[in-house]
């Protein structure tokens, strides 16, 4: 039962059209079975009734968190109110992750037919995506579906003949990482800043304009139609125990086949990345997959043959995030790549709590003296036990799981930390400050190829003679060693301090 | 257009358009299409899909192939961008990757006008739920 359909390797649910429609011209969805779910579920379907199809089939939120989308739907209904919202959150902000966006310029549709759904099931007449704007043709072609949907009467008044009123808006949002929390998010749509608020109230009793909210992701809203068509029970015999279904990720990173895939829930790490994927770059040594964003953590080798789901992800030290999946080889420093997330978290942190404004900074600031080859081993405890503060305290899910990249690496990573701390080495000859650049004096004929490119005239040496760098001069740029046609130059992990 | 007005109407509706496609790939049918879709989603379109687009329509007519290129959102294949998917009538239809102009012009000669697979073909590598 658990692993039935993964040796078939993708399975494309909410990907369905993507690629397969022109997605500025309706008809060509409504051959696709688009709308014929709305359809049946106005005509056949009491909302309580599709509601429970929700919770039969267990689909749960792919925005990351896993909350069970039935459930979310059930509670709002339940909320007392003359006006309810439902709200698209298409505030993709993960670095390094596309799926909504390519599920907005290929298949909108399918989008707006399931908020149709959701506010016949939660009793809201009113929809609104709240969409970035770095995002300007998947604005574009909402634009045109929306448009094109009210002119077949398949959104607007009396949606095919039921009685049901269902109009979408879009709201754009600027970019900020935090407003992709539904607190946040619902504030900058109110035209407010976009900080986040203390949870209870949740938004499905107090959301947008105070109003009973129900806030879902892009893509689990692309999963509602075909669950409503093919039933429950088909979806639910897909993925693993607790998660169902599929989840589409976007592979980038040091991977053959960088893309957009959607396979079950249960699939292992190896057959993404060596199967679909197509196996890590130049045939190097793989090394890590970090998943979840800034907010999750990285899966080493030994997590390779855990099958995928909400919950052995997070067990792992990670978590499923959105679906951003960032591979990485031997030449990723992981210390450098917990910074660099670090780096985007403090850029992100909207600054209303203390622990994830101050909190964060420092982290950043101890891992960056870590690169610098200036940490000691006090740092790291101090890293931990910071990181284990903010988790703690933070008001919103941005803090809260913000110091997972650092607890993720520290666990896996360990030994980096350490090299970089006492051994000043980075392994990966990333950290400028911890590696230096030599010339073989056997193997360089003095062509001067690398003095003329030398940006910072860091190179020295006279013609046909071997030629030698400055370390106290160079910037670690690796001009050089592109240059170089003789393989004369090569990298030597020691620390710049040392020379 | 009129608006529908029932589920009836719409199933009839998808119907209609069903087969009109169909139609359009029947191998008997003298009405029927070459169908070629280019991925453009903004990454498609960064690597130069439209152009590509733009250049298949061009010459397809001028060729007096008949056929219709549309674009379609993302197949997935981001490392081979631009990518296409070319379905003669009644044939399966098969995914090109790296498509300059130098591979589109070799696609409408070998394989639309002669049915000969050329290079950079990609496999389907997934199931869908139809």
């Amino acid at each position: 039962m658990e692993k039935q359909i993964t040796q078939q390797g993708q399975l494309r649910i909410a990907l369905r059209n993507c690629g397969m429609l022109d997605p500025e011209n309706i008809a060509e969805s409504i051959a696709r079975d688009a709308y014929q779910a709305l359809g049946k579920v106005l005509k056949e379907l009491s909302p309580q009734e599709c509601i429970n199809i929700l919770k039969q089939s267990g689909l749960r939120g792919r925005g990351g968190a896993g909350f069970p989308t039935g459930l979310k739907w059930e509670i709002a209904s339940k909320s007392q109110s003359d006006q309810k919202y439902v709200v698209c959150n298409a505030d993709e902000g993960d670095p390094g992750a596309f799926m909504d966006r390519s599920i907005l310029e290929g298949d909108p549709h399918s989008v707006l037919e399931a908020m149709a759904i959701c506010g016949y099931c939660i009793g809201a007449d009113k929809g609104l995506i709240y969409i970035r704007a770095e995002y300007p043709l998947a604005i574009k072609r909402l634009r045109i579906a929306i448009d094109q949907a009210m002119e077949y009467g398949l959104l607007g008044k009396n949606i095919l003949g039921s009685g049901f009123n269902f109009e979408i808006k879009l709201r754009y949002g600027a970019g900020a990482f935090v407003c992709g929390e539904e607190t946040a998010l619902i504030h900058s749509m109110e035209g407010k800043r976009g900080e986040p608020t203390n949870k209870p109230p949740f938004p499905a009793t107090s959301g947008f304009m105070k109003k009973p909210t129900n806030v879902n992701n892009v893509e689990t809203f692309a999963n509602i139609a075909p669950i409503i068509l093919k039933g429950p029970d088909w979806f639910s015999s897909i993925g693993t125990k607790n998660s169902k279904g599929t989840k589409v990720f976007a592979l980038a990173g040091k991977i053959n086949n960088v893309g957009l895939i959607e396979v079950p829930m249960g699939t292992s790490l190896r057959e993404i990345i060596y199967e679909i994927g197509g196996g890590i770059k130049e045939d190097k040594k793989f090394k890590a997959v970090q998943t979840g964003g800034p907010s999750g953590g990285c899966l080493t080798e030994k997590h390779l043959d855990t099958p995928i789901d909400y919950e052995n992800l997070i067990e792992a030290g990670s978590m499923m995030g959105s679906g951003g999946m960032i591979v990485m080889d031997e030449n990723d420093c992981m210390v450098s790549v917990a910074k660099f997330y670090l780096d985007f978290i403090v850029g992100e942190s909207c600054g209303k709590c203390t622990p994830c404004r101050v909190g964060n900074k420092r982290l950043y600031e101890i891992l960056e003296k870590i690169t610098q080859g200036k940490g000691v081993m006090k740092d790291l405890e101090k890293l931990k036990n910071l990181s284990y503060i903010i988790k703690d305290t933070a008001l919103c899910g941005l803090g809260q799981t913000s110091p997972n990249p650092v607890l993720s690496t520290l666990e896996n990573f360990y030994d980096e930390y350490y090299e970089h701390v006492v051994e000043k080495k980075c392994r990966a000859g990333h950290c400028k400050n911890l590696f230096h650049y030599v010339i073989n004096e056997e193997l360089c004929v003095g062509c001067a190829a690398c003095k003329r490119c030398c940006p910072v005239h860091a190179i020295t040496g006279d013609k046909r003679m071997p030629h030698y760098i400055d370390s106290n001069i160079c910037i670690r740029c690796g001009e050089c060693i592109e240059k170089c046609s003789f393989d004369a130059i090569s990298i030597q992990l020691e620390p710049k301090i040392l020379v | 257009m009129t608006r529908i007005k029932s589920l009836d109407e719409l199933k009839n509706k998808r119907d209609e358009l069903k087969s009109a496609l169909s139609l359009l790939d029947d191998p008997d049918n003298p009405d029927r299409k070459v169908q070629i879709k280019v991925a453009m989603a903004t990454c498609g379109i960064a690597s130069g899909a439209r152009s590509i687009k733009d250049f298949l329509t061009a010459e397809l007519s001028k060729r007096n192939i008949p056929s219709v290129v549309t674009q379609t959102g993302c197949m997935g294949y981001c490392y081979a961008e631009p990518t296409i998917e070319v379905k003669l009538p009644g044939r399966e239809a098969v995914i090109f990757g790296y498509v300059d102009r130098i591979k589109a012009d070799e696609i409408i000669e070998k394989y639309i006008k002669k049915g000969e697979l050329t290079e950079g073909v990609i496999p389907r590598n997934y199931s869908t739920i139809d």
